[in-house]
């Protein structure tokens, strides 16, 4: 049961062959079973997920209800959800049981799908390995000596793993896409502004957007439908025309202009990993798609521009923590600048403290010039790349990693060559696009996923050419074998 | 000897809107600590700001007020400063670009008018309280006023004496009233006034200022800066130098003392803030505020005089609020001449208002009603004497004007018969002052006049009796 398409699972529902309690308690079963090998969870609530499923079974007996309702879920630990602790994977929000939903968790809620839980996370979405959560890294069920990526790691593992049939991520440099691509499922980051931040604890504002992460291209379709929306309660929602984006998914391909950019696949990429990606290429073609080259040349000043403008922002953002109204505080603080700091400098970690560190620094008088805005300028270059390379393609494919997973602790001690894992990720999040990670084949038993990016708004289109691509390959059915340990459904 | 004084005011205005800048809490002053304060004002993690588009429109109709440009663009930036009643750790507020740019208003200080500048005045939030007092050891956070929207007005240095900074913010201080934009409160922090100052021999450019804060009346205004003048002076004169700092004015010991020095300032790491957009301002927004804007005091101040005749003083009084020109103008419709509607709108009601502190909104006696005593003047009912006394009654309760003069009798004696047998008697009985009257002393005429209005019980008309004594004495 835990290898069903979210479709496969409404209609179970629908047709009353399983019940949500049924389906629910078996998620948590796994959960229960598998998780202590991944640590993919920071929370796990049977009892509000088993409370919401019997309120999903009155509405499906009613044959009124939503094709998601009953269907389980877990948030990552970014989201905040009512009455449920909220860590952000910090010890400084270890104690932080969040009074309200996040704009994606009520309206999810509203569709009653059981809350399985939050799920781990690099500390405040910054890392790419989910190895500087407070609650211990999480492990890659397709090999638990390696990372899952991150910072959504957390809700990549569980779904690789068949804990949750979806979870949801948050995107500001790769951190849906990139956790996708190392664990094998499939997960779209929508154009920036698409889906609410509202209750999404902020990283970077000006680049974190959420997005679902699930198995195939289809479970995401029918999960997007659920999450994109306007939010009045977030001024940098957009007022989107309401879009189906299943309804294109069995569209042809064929004539598609797919856009290469040389740029892709110059030093950095692993061989092994462009292999993976030009077999990828290939099958596209067979379905018809044209490959055209394309141009970024200022793509390579992104992850610069990114690690200049992200904690800026964050600097910023994270001032609300200060250990005065909640969150941790230091023990017996001598006076309130000892309260101050001994509260951030316990209470958060390395990587956060780096980043704050960087981003004041970027901000403050005399460097604001050479580096604020000067990054900002990249930013805007970075964008128009895209938006000229865009005039002659319909989406652009690439990888989304330059490697496949790494092992655990391999990159700890070295920020920067973390911050390469999301060389072909940051650009898109600079520019604000919509891109996606789809599962396209393995280097050394560990999955490697295919980067396809688009114009603004082409979430439909991007959808319907990993679909397609799904049709032919089966590389987003594949699973790790120990998973199927778990009791039979 | 002659040092030359140069002011500037930033002032900040609370604007009169029923919710927060970036959340819908309300922002009624007074209540139970932190009962007014939502998610957002308590800097929850996840949440987000959203402006309150009623803070831009009362932001434009400052600008129109003040002849200001409009940028089409504006921005809110964080400014970030760690302190506990600073819940996000940043304050939201407009630094490069601010939504009302350069403008100007007059002042007048003895008869002379005068144009000081306005260099900006941009949106900010308020921040929270810190109760230091009822915590032992401890230190209280009320977050009821953090996120309460502030215009912050600021001038330029164009003012040279504290008379002139008080004109200037005065005039800043009706205006706001005026548009509607700032209850103008002092005592509850709606309307603030910090005072940079610094002097220089004329001609010389401008001296290291200082900044004075927490000042709550004008009052306070005159005695700080005189403090600080002096002050000043002293150091300048004994070879001193001054520090560029904030200086905390305290009124009970009447002194202002060091808050911060320059040096210790925080680098507030300014940046456009990336959850909110920026402010487009069209000229469709413009002209729609310009529709809702009320005559402003100096163009209403000018009709005045013109379409009433009344004088600069008049006219001064009559436009110091919107009540006040509206009750008078509401006097004149009902038929009340002009002059004598102005006499008694700044003479009797404003003395009776301020006896039992009522502003004129809430005055017993409304302006219709006071419209009809006038008109009972104007038509000899009653003298202006007598009117004095059914005014009175009329604060009361006692009724109208009619019913006043009605019920006490009160109605003016205008039958020149019966004012001829009044003058009459008091000739006959005051015999020895007629002789000496006749005789030269003409000063005894006061004396027959009060005779016949005490014997009237003052309702003899006036003029009446005037003319008949001086035909009967002649």
């Amino acid at each position: 049961m835990h290898n069903l398409s979210i479709k496969q699972l409404s209609t179970l529902l629908q047709s009353k062959k399983v019940s949500s309690v049924e389906l629910t308690r078996y998620f948590l079963d796994r959960i229960q079973t598998l998780d202590g090998e991944i640590n993919s969870f920071v929370t796990v609530t049977p009892e509000l997920a088993l409370q919401m499923a019997e309120a999903a079974d009155v509405k499906l007996a009613a044959g009124n209800a939503h094709p998601l309702t009953g269907i389980p879920m877990a948030h990552k630990d970014i989201f905040c959800t009512d009455g449920v602790k909220t860590s952000c994977g910090s010890k400084m929000l270890d104690n932080f049981v969040a009074p309200y939903d996040a704009h994606v968790v009520s309206q999810l809620k509203a569709l009653d799908m059981p809350i399985l839980g939050k799920t781990n996370m690099d500390e405040f979405a910054m890392g790419s390995s989910t190895e500087s959560s407070f609650y211990g890294a999480t492990k890659n069920p397709w090999n638990r000596q390696a990372v899952p990526g991150g910072s959504s790691g957390g809700s990549a593992a569980a779904v690789a793993a068949g804990l949750v049939p979806f979870a949801t991520g948050t995107d500001t440099g790769g951190s849906i896409r990139q956790p996708a691509a190392f664990c094998g499922i499939s997960g779209i980051k929508p154009t920036y502004g698409a889906i609410s931040r509202f209750g999404m604890i902020s990283y970077a504002s000006s680049f974190d957007q959420g997005g679902p992460m699930a198995r195939s291209a289809e479970d995401n379709a029918w999960l997007l439908n659920a999450m994109v929306g306007f939010d009045e309660r977030d001024s940098t929602s957009l007022k989107m025309d309401k879009v189906d984006y299943t309804a294109g998914l069995n569209d042809s391909v064929k004539g598609l202009r797919i856009g290469v950019p040389a740029e892709y696949f110059g030093e950095g990429l692993d061989p092994d990993v462009a292999v993976v990606i030009k077999q990828a290429m290939a099958e596209l073609e067979k379905l018809g798609a044209e490959l055209v080259e394309v141009h970024l040349p200022n793509q390579h000043l992104a992850v610069s521009a990114y690690y200049v403008l992200a904690p800026a922002e964050a600097s910023s953002n994270l001032s609300r923590f200060d250990g005065v109204r909640y969150g941790y505080r230091c023990e017996n603080p001598k006076d309130l600048n000892d309260l101050y700091t001994r509260s951030r400098a316990e209470g958060f970690g390395a990587e956060v403290k780096r980043r704050i560190m960087v981003g004041a620094y970027a901000l403050s008088a005399g460097y604001y010039d050479a580096y604020y805005l000067k990054a900002q300028k990249v930013r805007r270059l970075v964008r128009d790349d895209f938006i000229k390379a865009f005039e002659s393609c319909d989406v652009i494919l690439g990888p989304v990693a330059p490697t496949p997973a790494f092992n655990l602790g391999e990159k700890t001690d070295d920020p920067v060559s973390m911050y390469l894992a999301d060389l072909f990720t940051i650009p898109v999040n600079l520019a604000g696009l919509p891109a996606m990670s789809v599962p396209a084949g393995f280097v050394n038993q560990r999955p490697v996923g295919l980067h396809l990016v688009g114009p603004y708004f082409s979430e439909a289109k991007l959808l319907n050419v990993a679909h397609q691509y799904q049709q032919v390959t089966d590389w987003h059915k594949q699973t790790p074998e120990w998973i199927e340990g778990g009791r039979q459904a | 000897m002659s040092w030359e004084t140069v002011i500037g005011l930033e002032i900040h205005a609370q604007l009169a809107t029923q919710s927060k800048i970036f959340s819908g809490a309300s922002t009624a002053y007074g209540a139970e600590p932190n009962t007014q304060a939502c998610g957002v004002d308590l800097a929850l993690p996840g949440v987000l700001p959203v402006l309150n588009k009623k803070t831009v429109e009362m932001a434009i109709a400052f600008g129109l007020a003040v002849g200001a440009e409009l940028p089409k663009k504006s921005v809110f930036a964080r400014k970030n400063y760690f302190y506990p009643d600073s819940p996000k750790g940043y304050q939201i507020s407009q630094f490069e670009l601010p939504v009302v740019s350069t403008g100007a208003i007059d002042i007048e200080v003895n008869g002379e008018t005068k144009r000081i500048g306005i260099t900006r005045a941009h949106l900010e939030e308020d921040a929270g309280k810190s109760l230091h007092e009822d915590f032992h050891g401890m230190t209280g956070i009320d977050l009821n006023r953090s996120g309460t929207p502030l215009l912050e007005i600021v001038s330029e240095p164009d003012m040279r004496s504290a008379d002139e900074a008080i004109a200037y913010a005065k005039a800043i201080h009706e205006l706001v009233q005026f548009i509607g934009i700032c209850d103008g409160n002092m005592q509850e922090g709606s309307f603030r006034v910090d005072v940079n100052i610094s002097i220089r021999k004329p001609g010389e450019p401008l001296g290291t200022r200082t900044e004075l804060k927490n000042i709550n009346s004008f009052r306070f205004i005159d005695k700080a800066i005189a403090y600080e003048l002096d002050r000043h002076i002293d150091v300048l004169e004994s070879g001193g130098k001054i520090v560029q700092e904030t200086r905390l004015y305290d009124a009970d010991r009447d002194e202002t003392r060091s808050m911060r020095a320059k040096e210790e300032a925080n680098d507030y790491r300014y940046f456009p803030d990336p959850d909110l957009l920026p402010v487009m301002i069209t000229q469709e927004d413009i002209d729609a505020v310009r529709q809702t804007l009320p005559e402003l005091p100096a163009q209403m101040r000018a009709r005045f005089i013109e379409q009433y005749a009344l004088s600069d003083y008049d006219a001064n009084q009559l436009t110091a609020s919107r009540a006040t020109a509206a009750y008078f103008e509401g006097m004149v419709k009902q038929g009340a001449d002009s002059k004598l509607s102005a006499n008694w709108i700044t003479g009797d009601l404003s003395k009776a208002l301020n006896r039992d502190g009522l502003s004129i909104a809430d005055s017993p006696v409304k302006a219709e009603a006071l419209s009809d005593l006038v008109k009972r003047i104007m038509d000899n009912t009653i003298s202006g004497k007598i009117a004095k006394q059914v005014f009175d009654a009329m604060w009361q309760g006692e009724g109208s004007a009619d019913e006043v003069i009605e019920k006490h009798g009160l109605k003016q004696i205008t039958d020149s018969g019966a004012i001829e047998k009044i003058v009459d008697d008091v000739l006959a009985a005051n015999a020895g002052q007629v002789e000496a009257y006749k005789n030269g002393q003409e000063k005894l005429f006061g004396f027959f006049v009060g005779q016949v209005m005490k014997l009237s019980k003052g309702q003899a008309n006036p003029a009446q009796v005037n003319e008949l004594l001086k035909s009967k004495l002649s």
